[in-house]
Order: C-alpha cells, then structure tokens, then sequence
C-alpha cells in the first residue's frame, strides 16, 4: 500500500515540476533534466502498482464535515477547510456534509470508491464508523479525524485533530474564579445534552460547584438556542432569585441571556453587576466583549485546516506522526485585556 | 322569587353549556395550571412595573413573560387553525418557514453587510417583503396539498426538511445583527408602554382575522370543505383554491410572527429559530378542541389554547423542570386530550354524567 501511495506521490512532483517548467520560461536544459528524472519515476510508478492513479497530480482529499449551516462554529470550520484544501494548494478536494451519520458514512463509501488518497472526517455521532474505516484502510486511505472523535480502534486513524472540551472550561472556570467574587451564583445555561461541547464546559463548571462552592441557581440546558436561554433567564428573573454569573455554553444563548438581563434592567458587562461568559468567539460576540457588555469568551478552536495539512504533508514525506492526538491551541478572552487584533483574528 | 329562579337556570344552562362548548377545553386546562401555580407560589402572579436598560417602563413578571412569548404562537395558531380546518392535516414547516422569513427581514435591512450601522431599508419595507417570501412558500405548500392532494404532513415536510438551508443560503450562510434600536420594539417594548409588543401585535392579528371570519364567508368554507370536500363542491364552493387559501394565510401569520422573532434578538440563528414551534402550534389547535382531521374549528379556543402552552411552559420553566424534558409533557398533554377527544372515551364520559343527573333527580323526587 505504502509503495503505491508512494508512486502516486512521486507521479505528482513530476508532473508538478513539469508544469512549474512549463509555465516559467527557465532554461530547456533544467526543463528537459526534471522531465528525465521524471519520467523515470514514473517507470517505477505504473511498475510498482497495477493501478496507479491516473490523476495523481493532485492530492485527492475526500472532507466529510457537518452541514456548515448549523452554527457560525461549522460554516468558519468550512471555509478554512475550503480555503485550504485548493488545486493552488496541491489538493483536489470534494465535499460531502450531512448531520447524520448514515449519510455520512455513506458519503465515505463513495470517497473509498472514488479513490481518494485522504479523508478528512468530522463525524456526526461517534459510534459506527469501524467497517467503513477498514475498507478506506484497506484500499490505502489514510484517515485523519477533525473536530470530532469517533469510537474506533487508534490505528484506522492517522491522527485526529480536536479542541478540548474540558479545557476550555476549566480555562472558563479558571477565570472565574480570578475574579475573586464575594460570592458566585450561576446561571448555567447548557448546550445540546450529550455534545463533547456540552460535557466539556459543564463538567469543569460542575467540579467548582462541588469543591469551591459555587451556586448554580439554574442549570438548564437551552440547546444552543438563544431564545431558550432567554426564557430561562427570564424565569430566573421573574422568580427573583439573585445571581451575577451567566455561564452560557456558547455565545447564542450568553446573547438571548443578555437580552432578558436587558429587559429587566440589570447591568452586565465588566464592573457591573452580572458576569457574562459565552464560548466559540464569534466575532460580534466578541465585539460585545471589547465592548465592556460581556466579560468573557472562551476559544473553540475551527481552525484545523492547518493542522491537517502539515499532517498531510509530513505523511507525504515519509515521516510518522508521534501523536495521534493533536489538541489544538485554543485560547479564553477578557473584556479587560482583548484588543481589536484578537477580534478580527478570532473572530469567526 | 321566580325572577331569581329563572336567572339561576339561566346560570345553570350558562354552565352547563360552557361544559358542552369547545373553548371549555383551554379554559378548563387554564384553571387547572392557574390553581397549580396558586397553591404552589402565589408569587406566580406577581406582576411589577420596573424600567429596562434602556430606561423605559417595563412590567414584569410570569402573567407578562407568557403573554410575550406566547403572542407567536398565538399568531400561528390562528394559521394553523384554517390549515387543520381545510385540509384535514397540519403544516409542519412553519418554523423553518419562520427562518426563512426571518432571514429575508435581515437580508433587506442589513443589505450584503452583515453588521451595517444604519438600516438599508425601511422595517416596513422588509417586512412587507418577508409577508409575500412567506406567502409564496406557503402558496407552494398550498399547491401541494391543494392541486396534488398531497398529505399535508407529507407536503411540508418538503420544506421542513430544507427550510433552514434556504434560510442560510438568503443571507450567505452569515448572521446579521441588526443594530437599530427601533427594530427591537416589536419583539421588546416601544418606548412609554409598559405591555410586551409582541401582546399588541398578536392584538391586532386576533382582531383581524375575527373581523374576517364574521364578515367574510371564508370561516364557512373552510368547515364545509373540511367537513366534506365533495358536498361543498356540489355546492359551489372550490375546495381546491380554500385548502390554496388558508396555506397562504398561514404564510402570512409566519411572516408577522418571524419578525417579532427576529426582533427579539436582533438577530436569528438558521437553524435553532423557532425550533419545534410547529409542535406547539399544532398542539394549540389540539388543546382549543378542534378536531385535527379537519371540520368545525374554533378560532378563540385556538388562540387560547396558545397562551395555555405557554403558560404550561413557563410553568415548568419556574418549577426548574429540566428543558430538554419539556416536549415529554406537552406528549403528556397531546397524549390526554386525543384520548379524550375519541368518541369511546366521550360516550363514557356522557354516559357517566346521565348517570350522576339521574342519581340528582332520583333524590330530589326522594
């Protein structure tokens, strides 16, 4: 398997080069010299497999992502993936995006049909992926897992790339608790329960509530949604129960919160009296913190494009990857401390 | 002496026809969680006049919360009561359809700018434009169901399914915020007034289309094509453009309540927005005691039946019932009232109350 992936690559820097000859009037001699070498690669190319790749002039990816409508966290995800994985860039790369795992793994099979040399999977759910993976295994294709794990043995994965969870909200609670609060009563407002995301953030935030003595005086889960997490405000509100922390899983529902701390006229922001903290750094959220509205954002990093194509690269290359796991940099904003340069980097 | 028999009569026929009438269902249901909530904490009640950030008067309290939240659903309701009159089945798009509309508010009021500092368009602009977005994709639904006698349910699911992906698509798959303060009145409060927009706005819904049903015939047409296409085609009618109508209305109940939505937040998220608010809407027309196959309807049981659900939310809301488990008891709510509403159960409930009257005149005479 090795050896023809190795020919297929082989086969691209050929024709690469010919096509960088071609294109730049450099010397005939050079020309002819990379088209020799080149050809004799080639020899060894359709020599070593049966079935060498016609187009191997590209890097075939095959990226199966979840619907990029589904939050601002997966349409930022799409277009990094989108930008990177260009003919530019030496990759040919089709896409396929569903939210459920069937479709998904469907769309895998027809990849493994199509014979693509990588493919890049954020998986809708974790379990059921083992068979397809065998079969991209054994036709030769290397799977790098992004965003998202999946319940499969190590070794049908190259890598997978992926934030993590709990870390962003001990980071979270980390912060929180700088703040050095006479007292802390939450609101916790949850994501989807179940999501990696969900579990991550709550988890830290429950562990401070058993040893540091935080007050959770609700936790809900508002799925995401703004106007949930705006009800549940506002009945927390209308109960009249005291609180000045707003611990929203994702910055959605830290502005439907916002809008029902809005309506009763109780100040939030940095210096007042209600904390706000929302996750994901979306760019208009973190403009609400640059602002002084919200206190804190915390990094879910999109970003893997990256990451997978200095993966790609070091396997082209020859080299193993020591890590299967990559946790990617992911960072916490302070309204204090965020600078204009963080919103637009961040931002997504 | 007499005088005051008569008026007791008067009273009991009142009562027990109350009993007999349909909006008995909601009103029933109503008192029941008003005394739950009574027993439970009278602070229920309690309603306040505070000032929001911006300085305004603001009541406050759960009574306002409901009456805020439960105005959309109110609007739909009245939609989905034609839909569910005419055709025999129910629309299951209205929330991607109120994305939709949503996503068309943003888009002529931010422009290709996502976050522009001055609207690029009259709200009244974008609103009309979202009215006739919403009525076209109700008209397509009404086209299904109507000429292609497609199931309702089935029809919908259509745009169901890919409602939200248009949604995305209207705006280039961003989030516009708009940051115009005039745009939050209709989800939030217009300055000086102290009641909730969405109330007025539902107010207003609720009137026209009573004014509607008592001077136009289309409350008559719909029951009798629900209640038998054939016959009142016979009689004149055309089922085929009523069924066509009362899709086309709902699309404009969707449109008003997607901005009060969009309002809200000054912003939408595709695919979140009004999440399962189909559910409700039809759960509304359940609880106003109409029958889901069609037929007779009642459009203030409906419309009560909306408020009723949000109550029934906001209810467990305070309770800190777990939300995500929120749908299980509204199942428990649907659960009860078709069994209620099926003729086995009725006969037995009838047959119980002939026996308690007989048992009533039989000690009397003894």
């Amino acid at each position: 398997m090795k050896k023809k992936i190795l020919a297929a690559v082989m086969a691209a820097t050929m024709v690469f080069s010919l096509v960088a000859c071609g294109s730049s009037d450099a010397g005939s001699n050079a020309a002819t010299g990379s088209a020799d070498t080149g050809s004799a690669v080639a020899d060894t190319a359709s020599a070593g497999t049966t079935s060498a790749d016609a187009s191997g002039d590209l890097i075939k990816v095959g990226i199966i992502n979840n619907d990029p409508n589904e939050s601002g966290y997966r349409t930022a995800n799409d277009k990094d993936m989108k930008e990177t994985f260009t003919e530019a860039n030496g990759y040919e790369a089709s896409f396929a995006y569903s939210l459920k795992n069937d479709e998904q793994i469907t769309a895998a099979q027809k990849f493994i049909q199509d014979g693509v040399d990588y493919l890049l999977l954020s998986a809708a759910d974790t379990a059921g992926w083992d068979s397809v993976l065998k079969d991209a295994q054994d036709a030769g294709i290397r799977v790098i897992l992004f965003d998202r794990t999946i319940d499969a043995d190590e070794s049908l994965y190259e890598a997978s790339i992926v934030s993590d969870m709990a870390k962003e909200g001990q980071t979270a609670v980390d912060w929180l608790k700088s703040q050095n609060l006479s007292e802390y009563n939450i609101i916790h407002l949850q994501g989807v329960m179940g999501s990696a995301a969900q579990q991550g953030r709550t988890g830290a935030l429950d562990d401070a509530a058993a040893n540091d003595g935080f007050n959770l005086v609700t936790q809900q889960t508002a799925e995401w949604n703004a106007e949930k997490a705006q009800q549940i405000v506002q009945s927390v509100i209308d109960a009249g129960t005291p609180f000045n922390v707003i611990y929203a899983e994702n910055d959605d529902m830290a502005k439907g919160a916002v809008a029902a701390l809005d309506k009763a006229n109780i100040s939030h922001g940095v210096g007042k009296d209600v904390i706000v903290m929302g996750f994901d750094c979306n760019k208009w959220a973190l403009e609400e913190l640059k602002a002084g509205n919200w206190n804190y954002d915390g990094q879910c990093n999109p970003f893997q494009a990256s990451y997978i194509d200095e993966i790609i690269k070091k396997l082209e290359n020859g080299e193993t990857i020591s890590e299967k796991t990559v946790i990617m940099d992911e960072k916490g904003f302070d309204a204090t401390t965020i600078t204009q340069e963080d919103v637009d980097n961040y931002g997504i | 002496m007499s005088k005051e028999k008569t008026v007791e009569k008067q009273n009991k026929n009142f009562l027990s026809g109350l009993f007999r009438q349909q909006i008995f269902i909601p009103i029933a249901a109503l008192i029941i969680l008003a005394v739950f909530n009574l027993i439970a904490d009278p602070s229920f009640f309690k309603i306040t006049l505070g000032y929001n950030s911006a300085g305004d008067p603001v009541l406050s309290g759960y009574l306002m919360t409901i009456l805020d939240y439960g105005s959309e659903l109110a609007i739909l309701a009245i939609g989905m009561t034609l839909v569910t009159a005419a055709s025999g089945g129910q629309d299951i798009s209205v929330g991607a359809a109120i994305a939709i509309a949503g996503s068309v508010i943003l888009r002529v009021l931010c422009g290709t700018n996502s976050r522009p500092d001055t609207l690029q368009a009259p709200i009244i602009v974008a609103f009309l434009i979202a009215c006739v977005v919403a009525m076209l994709f109700g008209a397509f639904n009404g086209v299904l169901v109507a000429y292609f006698k497609i199931q309702p349910m089935v029809a919908t699911l259509i745009l169901y399914t890919a409602g939200r992906s248009i949604a995305a698509w209207i705006n280039n798959n961003e989030l516009p915020i708009v940051s115009d303060p005039t745009f939050s009145y209709f989800g939030g409060f217009i300055p000086g007034i102290p009641i909730p927009t969405p109330f007025f706005i539902a107010a207003v819904c609720v009137l026209v289309i009573f004014l509607v049903l008592k001077f136009t015939t289309l409350g008559l047409y719909t029951q009798s094509v629900g209640i038998n296409e054939n016959s009142s085609k016979l009689n004149g009618l055309n089922p085929t453009f009523i069924k066509f109508l009362t899709f086309v209305i709902l699309g404009l109940c969707v449109a008003v309540a997607a901005l009060i939505k969009v309002s809200r937040l000054s912003s939408i998220n595709y695919s979140v927005i009004a999440k399962d608010i189909e559910m409700d809407a039809i759960l509304a027309v359940a609880l106003g005691g109409n029958s889901l196959s069609g037929g007779k309807f009642n459009m203030a049981a409906s419309i009560l039946g909306a408020y009723v659900i949000q109550f029934l939310t906001t209810t467990l809301y305070k309770f800190d019932v777990q939300s995500d488990a929120l749908p299980a008891y509204k199942a428990v709510v649907v659960i009860l009232l078709v069994v209620l509403s099926t003729p086995k159960v009725r006969e037995w409930l009838s047959a119980v109350g002939k026996k308690l009257k007989q048992s009533k005149t039989v000690k009397e005479v003894g």
